[in-house]
C-alpha cells in the first residue's frame, strides 16, 4: 500500500524484488513512511528501530485493542466469521451488535463518507470523551442517510470513537430487511422509554427533532428547519441533565433533491411521502444512488442543562423557549456553514 | 410469620410441579396444596393433591377446607395444544381465573395471592419500547390467544386486589420459559430441525430460563411484596443468533407464507406455534425485570445466552412431564376429600 505511493522508491522495489525478495525494516518513521532500512535483524527491525519497536509494542497492542476502528477488529477474519457462524457475538438489551457494527456497517460507509461526500466535520470533540449527551441534528435529504454519515464520523473521528445511538420512528422498525439493521447499529425508538434508558446508561443519544418533516421537505425549503417536533427533545435533556449538542448537517439535501412528492401515492404504500428525485423513479433502482453532495459537519458548542430546576421538564413555555433556541443555534450553524462549503458538488 | 400454608393450581403443569417440588421441602412450608383435574405426573411426598376443577364454584370450599394462606396461580396455559384446543385454553385460562380469584376473595385466611401471567400482554409491535416496563399500556397492538387471556385473567387479578387490599397480590409476567425439561410452545419451536423465520425481519429474543422461572415464583411467594413484575433473563439475543447458536439452519419466509406454514406445521404435529405469537417471531419483546430485582431479589442465574445453550446441551429426550389421563367424576372424589377435611370441624358448626 504505502510503496505505491512512495514514487521514486518504486523503481528499485521492482529492482529488488526481481533480485530476489529482500525483507524490510517493518517500523514507520516519524514522516509516517516505512523505514527504507534493508539491514534487517530477526525481529524484522532494523537496528535504529529495534529497541524503539520492542519498548513500544506492548503497550500499543494494548490501546488498540480498547477502541478498535472499523476494520481493526479483534483477532483474524476467521475468527470473524466463526463467532458469527455460531452466534457467539454479544448484543446489548437494544440490539446493538458492536462487532457487526464496526467490522461490516462502519467499514461499508468508508467509502462513501471519504471517497464520496468527501465529509468534513468541525469541533467533534465537543462531544464529551464519557456520559451521557444528547445530539440534535437537522434532518435532511429524503432517505436518511445522515444519521449513517453522523454516526460514522463520530465512531471514527472522535478520540474515543463512541458510538451514537439513534433514536427512529417506528416506521423504521417496521421496514423489512432495515428494521434489523437500524437496531444492529444501535439505533432505538424514538419514545420516552427508550431514549431515557439510553441516557441512563451514558450513552450519546442522537435525535433529528425535525422527523419526517424534516427529511420529506422539497427542494425549494433546502436547509430552512421545519418545526421541531413538540419539545420532546429538551424535555429529555432536562430530565436527564444531560447537555445538549446542537449540530448542523450540511450536504445530505443535494444528495437527494426531493423535486416533488407524490402524496397519493404516499398514500397507499403508507410511507410520509414519496419523492420524486432528478434520478428517481427515471432511472429505477438506480436512483436510489444518492448525488455525490460534498458535506461538512458541525459540532456546536454544548449546551448545559443542569443549570434548570429539578422541575424545568414540567414547564411547556421554558421547553418550548430552549427549543428554539436550539432551533436558532442549529439554522444559524447551517447558513454559515453553507457559505464555508462553497460549491454543492466540486 | 409461621408456616405457611400454600396452595398450587395447576399442579401437574411444568411450573405448578416444579414449584411444588422446591417448596415440599422447605422449612417454613407448613402445608403443601396441589389443584388439578390431573394427577401430578410424580409423586411428591409432602404435597397434598386435590383433584378439583378451578372452573368450579367448588374451588372456593378447597380454598376453605384447606385454610391456606397462600394461593399461586400457575394454572394459565401458554398454548392450546396442552388442553385440546383454543375453546378450552379460553376457558381454563380466563374463566378459571374468574373463578379462582372469586374463591379467594371468599378466603379470609388468605394472605398473599401470586399469579403467573406473561409478558404476552404486551403484544409486539415495531412501536413498542425497547425495554418494556410494567406499567407500559400496550396501546397499539391487539392481543389474541394467549396475550388477551392473560390480560383478562390480570383484571380479574386486579378486581380482586381492590377489594382485598389486605390481601398481597403478585402478578408476575414471564417471558417464555425454555429449558432442559419445560414444554412451551418456544422449545417446541426452537427444537425444529429448520426454524422458519420471517424474511427482512430479525427479532431480539428474551427468554427465562425453567429454573429461574420457579425461583421467581418462590421468592415472591415469601418475600413481602405486592404488585406486577416482569420476569425474564438477562442479554437478548437475535433470533437468527439463537439459531446459529443452537446449531440450526433458518429458514427466512415470506410474513404473506408464515402463517400457512405455521398451520402446515400444526397440522403434522411437529410444532404448535399459536398464530397470536406470530409477532414475536417478527418483531420480538423485550422487558425491563428492574421492578422485581428491587421488590423480592429477583436475580437470574441463566442470561437468555445461557438458557438457549443449557437448552441445547441438557435437553432430555424423556423430558416430558405430561399429566395422567384425566377421569371423570372428580367431583365426587373432590367430596369426599372436603367431607374428610371438614370432618373435624363440623361439630363446632
Amino acid at each position: 500500500m504505502a510503496e505505491a505511493e512512495v514514487i521514486q522508491l518504486a523503481g528499485r522495489a521492482r529492482r529488488r524484488a526481481g533480485a530476489g525478495a529482500r525483507t524490510r525494516c517493518r517500523a514507520v518513521t516519524g514522516s509516517g513512511r516505512r523505514c527504507r532500512n534493508y539491514a534487517v535483524g530477526p525481529s524484522g527491525y532494523c537496528r535504529v528501530h529495534e529497541t524503539r519497536e520492542r519498548a513500544a509494542g506492548a503497550g500499543r497492542a494494548e490501546k488498540r485493542k480498547v477502541v478498535p476502528g472499523p476494520g481493526e477488529e479483534d483477532g483474524s477474519f476467521g475468527d470473524f466469521v466463526r463467532r458469527r457462524l455460531s452466534g457467539d457475538y454479544p448484543v446489548d438489551d437494544f440490539g446493538y451488535d458492536p462487532e457487526l457494527s464496526r467490522t461490516v456497517l462502519l467499514p461499508l460507509m468508508k467509502p462513501l463518507y471519504e471517497r464520496y461526500f468527501r465529509v468534513r466535520t468541525i469541533g467533534i470533540d465537543r462531544i464529551p470523551a464519557t456520559g451521557a449527551a444528547l445530539l440534535v441534528a437537522n434532518h435532511s435529504g429524503t432517505i436518511p442517510l445522515d444519521g449513517a454519515v453522523l454516526q460514522y464520523a463520530v465512531a471514527t473521528e472522535h478520540p474515543q470513537k463512541r458510538v451514537v445511538r439513534h433514536i427512529a420512528a417506528n416506521l423504521a422498525f417496521r421496514t423489512p430487511f432495515f428494521g434489523p439493521i437500524a437496531r444492529k447499529s444501535g439505533a432505538a425508538l424514538a419514545n420516552d422509554e427508550d431514549a431515557q434508558e439510553l441516557l441512563r446508561r451514558g450513552e450519546i443519544v442522537g435525535v433529528f427533532p425535525e422527523g419526517f418533516k424534516g427529511v420529506g421537505k422539497g427542494w425549494s425549503e433546502r436547509y430552512r428547519l421545519q418545526r421541531f417536533g413538540r419539545g420532546g427533545f429538551i424535555q429529555l435533556a432536562l430530565r436527564n441533565r444531560v447537555p445538549i449538542i446542537p449540530i448542523s448537517i450540511v450536504g445530505a439535501e443535494e444528495a437527494y433533491p426531493m423535486i416533488a412528492n407524490l402524496r397519493v401515492v404516499a398514500r397507499i404504500f403508507g410511507f410520509p411521502y414519496f419523492p420524486i428525485t432528478p434520478t428517481f423513479p427515471l432511472l429505477g433502482p438506480l436512483g436510489a444512488l444518492p448525488l455525490p453532495s460534498r458535506w461538512l459537519i458541525e459540532f456546536g458548542e454544548p449546551i448545559p442543562m443542569d443549570a434548570y430546576p429539578e422541575d424545568a421538564a414540567e414547564d411547556p413555555m421554558l421547553v418550548f423557549d430552549l427549543s428554539d433556541r436550539v432551533r436558532d443555534i442549529i439554522q444559524q450553524m447551517l447558513y454559515r456553514n453553507l457559505k464555508l462549503r462553497g460549491n454543492a458538488f466540486f | 410469620m409461621a408456616k405457611r400454608r400454600i396452595a398450587i393450581t395447576g399442579v401437574s403443569r411444568f411450573l405448578g410441579l416444579r414449584l411444588a417440588q422446591a417448596l415440599a421441602g422447605a422449612d417454613d412450608v407448613g402445608t403443601l396444596i396441589g389443584v388439578d383435574l390431573d394427577e401430578p405426573p410424580i409423586t411428591i411426598p409432602g404435597l397434598e393433591f386435590v383433584r378439583a376443577d378451578i372452573r368450579s364454584p367448588l374451588i372456593a370450599r378447597v380454598l376453605e377446607a384447606t385454610k391456606v394462606d397462600t394461593l399461586v396461580h400457575t394454572n394459565i396455559a401458554s398454548s392450546p395444544q396442552f388442553l385440546g384446543g383454543r375453546t378450552q385454553m379460553k376457558e381454563n385460562n380466563v374463566i378459571g381465573s374468574m373463578q379462582l380469584l372469586a374463591a379467594a376473595q371468599r378466603a379470609t385466611r388468605l394472605k398473599k395471592v401470586v399469579m403467573r401471567s406473561s409478558s404476552a400482554i404486551y403484544g409486539s409491535g415495531p412501536a413498542e419500547p425497547s425495554l418494556l416496563p410494567e406499567d407500559h399500556a400496550a396501546s397499539q397492538v391487539e392481543l389474541s390467544g394467549y396475550g388477551k387471556d392473560c390480560a383478562e385473567a390480570e383484571t380479574y387479578a386486579r378486581d380482586f386486589g381492590r377489594r382485598r387490599p389486605d390481601v398481597d397480590l403478585v402478578i408476575l409476567r414471564t417471558q417464555p420459559v425454555v429449558g432442559p425439561t419445560v414444554r412451551t410452545s418456544m422449545t417446541d419451536y426452537l427444537s425444529l430441525p429448520i426454524i422458519p423465520t420471517a424474511l427482512g425481519f430479525d427479532p431480539r429474543l428474551q427468554l427465562l430460563h425453567e429454573r429461574d422461572a420457579v425461583d421467581a415464583l418462590s421468592q415472591s411467594i415469601f418475600r413481602d411484596c405486592r404488585g406486577i413484575f416482569n420476569v425474564a433473563a438477562d442479554g437478548v439475543v437475535y433470533l437468527s443468533q439463537a439459531i446459529r447458536l443452537l446449531g440450526k439452519i433458518e429458514l427466512p419466509l415470506l410474513l404473506a407464507l408464515a402463517q400457512s406454514t405455521a398451520s402446515l406445521l400444526r397440522r403434522f404435529e411437529t410444532v404448535d406455534f399459536p398464530l397470536d405469537q406470530l409477532r414475536l417471531i417478527v418483531y420480538g419483546r423485550v422487558v425491563d425485570t428492574r421492578r422485581a430485582r428491587e421488590a423480592f431479589g429477583f436475580a437470574p442465574k441463566f442470561t437468555t445466552r445461557d438458557t438457549l445453550i443449557d437448552f441445547k446441551e441438557n435437553r432430555a429426550d424423556d423430558y416430558t412431564v405430561e399429566p395422567s389421563e384425566r377421569r371423570p367424576g372428580w367431583e365426587r372424589e373432590l367430596f369426599d376429600y372436603l367431607n374428610r377435611r371438614s370432618a373435624p370441624s363440623r361439630e363446632k358448626v
